[in-house]
């Protein structure tokens, strides 16, 4: 028997409160091989599979094994680019050769890894900003259907010109608030489609004839500002009923869509004060739509260098930048130091508002392995992470309940 | 007897799904969206040494007098997310998805069949599709916009599109040398740029060159356009008939259309959808078909089958009646949407007037007639008969292979496993192990090389 307290099945608020003896959450988030620009270059860096199952299968198992809420794919529809050093500029790729360029469609991934796991969570990243809502709820439905409720969906917005070229579809690119409501629409469809089909809807009546009962298939009909969609899904409802929505709030621009449309907010967690303020902005925010009393997770994002100590860290970073040519500046909070460290870090920064974080690798080779088989066991060691997977699901893992069906006719009170 | 050597036939599996082959009343009838059924489904063809798994795709659900069409299986997984997690449990399967053309932008669905080949290791195909209509566009941000004699124009482009994207890496590049600090050999990977009537893109497609170079391209449209696109830019053409008559002439018509964009013969390959039923004897396999035709077409289907000819409404029919004696709507089919098949009517009054000839002669109810008029089991009998019959067809020119559609969802395909292929390979006409690894191996297809030909020198 596992002495990890299980998670709360409560749907109340109160359950993300960040009480000292709560459990803590935990992701992981993978990109190509790792955070900074030089970590392809690391002993053990696996560069020339990046583009093979095998890497991202290896990459899961290793997460599971540390017991992980979560492991999150990136994803971008163009190539990926520094902009800031770029010959071509911010508006297009930069050009370079040094760096890793190319990555799979992380749906895809996300899918290819499923039947290869059996407790971690799947979460691909998707862009709103050129991808049909319809498309996206199918396949996140379907990555639910075949992780068996594992399936989470990290939604993102471009308002990069180069990859709005790549459509050629949208005249000019949209503001960033335009952007985030876009996106916020993009979800509220999603989420509508996968509630299109009731739990039982299919209903295999051989005395009628009949396969679905339809007055459980709904139609949707939304009508927004940049598209309308009318539904049902195709795809019956996901075991999750819906699967784990979240979008990072990293900005004023980005609130408004964390506090309406996800059930899990990644808040870069530079210091106390600025998690706390953002924290606190975002939960204005999800007052101000009257979902308050829906239990949304805030996790911090922090993008992790883990050695021996602090020193140690530090030399290795050093070394990865001079790799690069320049110091780290990948934007978002980052740390250096031992696993100790670093759980001393996620235990005072969740007092900032916090119920878990999502942690990126700086080198997936090195600091993936290092989460998992070095911080993890400190963290059970203080009694805040799990030992055994408790549930079987993305939101059994995360304590959120299963939602009822918004379509689905209510019970005679 | 003749020295030409025998054909190679090619197999594949059509997931059963939402129409009304699927008996899924029957009750060894499991789910079709569990992804156990998939992976039974999946290994039962890979068992038997097929070419391939085939997934149809639908983007709207079915409607008939203006509601959800309820009587057939309802409902399917996404397309993609199915076969990446099957690429998983297979190992030299080809997995080919329908992906329609009219409802999609060129580099998503680039990259996601780029993404597909690499995570199987060459075994993606795609399967374009090219349906068009307002009412599956009202699920889409640019809605119903395509007229229909466009379809196929934006189809081409699409594709040409598609390919200038997967040519846009050489499979070269890729250096990730970091004693040298070289990730990439090219700063251009990936450069594209077209511009026509319906896409005006350009930049940098973001997945490398994947291990077929392109997924292998289908086509299932068998209009005149349908051909001459399937011939201009098909590895394969998915036909409707199996029979022999019908089958020699659209072999013969698709192939004859090869020789005018330069290709050969064996550069396309025809494989018509076709179902089966087996038993112990023929006799007993012929009394399993019709039981499986009554199960198949119900009063109720018989009377929604017949208003996609009439294009109203007749539920006030008696099934087992004779033919209604109103004459069908003409127009625009308007009773029932979403359905490819109501397109095969293109002349609604001359296939009325056929059907109740035939019924007068015959002496046939509704649902009798359609049970007559609506394809028959493609292959039935006993597993020698069906092994010579699929063979037959094959040598005589009819086909290259069939894409088969079991009526059972998952486990339909077991029998044909088990007791067709030994013989067929006994025959000498089936593989008995898998020569390559690729869909394209299977198929006997090349590798196409990178058309626009931007040279990288590889160290
Ligand atoms: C054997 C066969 C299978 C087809 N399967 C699909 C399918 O799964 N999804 C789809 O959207 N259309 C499907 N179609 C429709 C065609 O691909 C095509 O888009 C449509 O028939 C219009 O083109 P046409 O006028 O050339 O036939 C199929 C057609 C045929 C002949």
């Amino acid at each position: 028997m596992s002495s990890f307290p299980p998670a709360s099945t409560s749907a109340s608020a109160s359950a993300f409160t960040s009480a000292s003896s709560a459990p803590l959450h935990l992701g992981v988030a993978l990109d190509g091989a790792g955070r900074h620009p030089a970590a392809w270059r690391e002993p053990g860096a696996r560069p020339g599979e990046l583009f093979t199952a095998r890497y991202w299968a290896g990459l899961a198992a290793e997460a599971e094994t540390g017991l992980l809420d979560f492991v999150s794919f990136e994803d971008s529809l163009t190539l990926q680019s520094s902009p800031a050093d770029g010959p071509e500029g911010p508006d297009g790729p930069d050009g370079r050769t040094d760096r890793v360029r190319g990555r799979l469609d992380a749906v895809l991934v996300a899918a290819r890894v499923a039947p290869l796991t059996r407790h971690i969570g799947l979460v691909p990243a998707v862009t709103a900003t050129h991808t049909e809502p319809f498309h996206i709820s199918k396949a996140i439905a379907t990555l639910d259907h075949v992780s068996r409720g594992r399936a989470g969906l990290w939604i993102q917005v471009s308002g990069l010109p180069d990859e709005a070229r790549h459509f050629g579809r949208r005249t000019g690119p949209l503001e960033e608030a335009e952007l985030h409501a876009e996106a916020a629409d993009h979800v509220e469809v999603i989420r509508r489609l996968w509630d299109s089909w009731e739990d039982d809807a299919e209903i295999r009546d051989v005395a009628t004839g009949r396969f679905v009962d339809r007055d459980k298939l709904h139609y949707i009909d939304f009508e927004g500002r940049h598209f309308s969609v009318r539904g049902p899904s195709i795809t019956p409802r996901p075991p999750q009923g819906q699967p784990v929505v979240g979008a990072s709030g990293d900005g004023e621009a980005s609130y408004a869509l964390v506090a309406r449309s996800t059930d899990v907010g990644y808040v870069p967690a530079h210091d106390g004060d600025g998690t706390r303020a953002a924290v606190a902005a975002i939960r204005r925010a999800r007052e101000a739509t009257g979902l308050a009393a829906q239990p949304l997770h805030l996790f911090g994002d922090l993008t992790v260098f883990l050695d021996a100590d602090a020193p140690a860290a530090a030399a290795r970073l050093e070394r990865l930048d001079a790799l690069a040519g320049l110091p780290y500046g990948g934007g978002g909070a980052v740390f250096t130091g031992s696993p100790g460290e670093l759980a001393d870090l996620l235990l005072e920064r969740r007092e900032a508002g916090l119920s878990g974080f999502v942690l990126r690798p700086g080198v997936i080779g090195h600091d993936l392995p290092a989460i998992t088989r070095d911080l993890v066991p400190e963290l059970q060691r203080r009694g805040v992470f799990r030992r055994a997977y408790e549930a079987d699901t993305l939101r059994g893992l995360l304590g959120l309940d299963r939602p009822a069906n918004r379509y689905a006719a209510h019970p005679a009170a | 007897m003749t020295s030409k050597p025998l054909k190679q036939i090619h197999l594949a599996a059509h997931f059963p799904g939402v129409n009304n082959t699927t008996v899924w009343s029957d009750p060894a009838a499991g789910s079709h969206i569990d992804f156990d059924s998939f992976v039974h489904f999946a290994r039962t063809a890979e068992r038997a040494r097929f070419d391939f798994l085939f997934l149809a795709e639908g983007l709207r659900l079915r409607e008939q007098g203006g509601q959800i069409y309820d009587l057939d299986v309802v409902g399917r997984p996404d397309t993609f997310t199915v076969l990446a997690a099957l690429a998983a449990v297979t190992e030299r399967l080809g997995l080919t998805g329908t992906i329609n053309s009219t409802f999609n932008e060129p580099y998503e669905v680039a990259r996601q069949f780029a993404t597909l080949d690499h995570l199987s290791e060459g075994r993606a195909a795609w399967n374009v599709v090219t349906s068009w209509d307002a009412f599956t566009g009202e699920n889409f941000r640019r809605g119903g916009f395509l007229p229909r004699e466009e379809r196929y124009s934006r189809a081409k482009e699409f594709l040409e599109t598609a390919n200038g994207l997967f040519d846009s890496w050489n499979g070269t590049e890729i250096a990730a040398d970091p004693g040298a600090g070289v990730f990439l050999r090219d700063a251009r990977a990936g450069a594209f740029a077209h511009r026509g009537q319906h896409f005006d893109i350009e930049g940098r497609f973001n997945v490398p060159r994947s291990p077929q170079g392109r997924p292998v391209i289908f086509q299932a449209g068998d209009s005149d356009e349908g051909r001459e696109f399937a011939a201009s830019s098909a590895d394969a053409i998915f036909g409707r008939d199996g029979t022999l008559e019908a089958g020699r002439a659209f072999y013969a018509d698709v192939k004859g259309r090869l020789a005018k964009y330069g290709r050969t013969h064996d550069e396309l390959k025809i494989l018509p959808a076709a179902t089966f039923v087996l038993g112990d004897t023929d006799a007993e396999a012929h009394e399993i078909a019709h039981e499986v035709r009554r199960r198949q077409v119900s009063g109720q289907t018989a009377i929604k089958f017949l208003e996609h000819v009439w294009n109203r409404d007749l539920s006030a029919y008696d099934p087992d009646g004779p033919l209604p004696d109103i004459d069908p709507e003409v127009g625009e089919n308007t009773v029932a949407l979403g359905r490819a098949s109501v397109r095969q009517f293109r002349d609604p009054l001359e296939t009325a007037r056929q059907w109740r000839r035939l019924a007068e002669a015959k002496n046939l109810s509704i649902r009798e007639l359609v049970i007559s008029t609506t394809a028959d089991q493609t292959f039935v009998g006993s597993a020698a008969t069906v092994a010579e019959q699929i063979d037959t067809l094959v040598q005589a020119d009819a086909a290259d292979g069939f894409i088969l559609v079991p009526h059972i969802t998952p486990g339909g395909l077991d029998d044909f496993a088990d007791t067709v292929v030994p013989l067929l390979q006994e025959r000498g006409v089936f593989r008995t192990e898998y020569a390559g690894t690729t869909l394209r191996d299977h198929l006997g297809l090349d590798v196409p090389r990178p058309a626009s030909g931007r040279q990288t020198v590889a160290s």
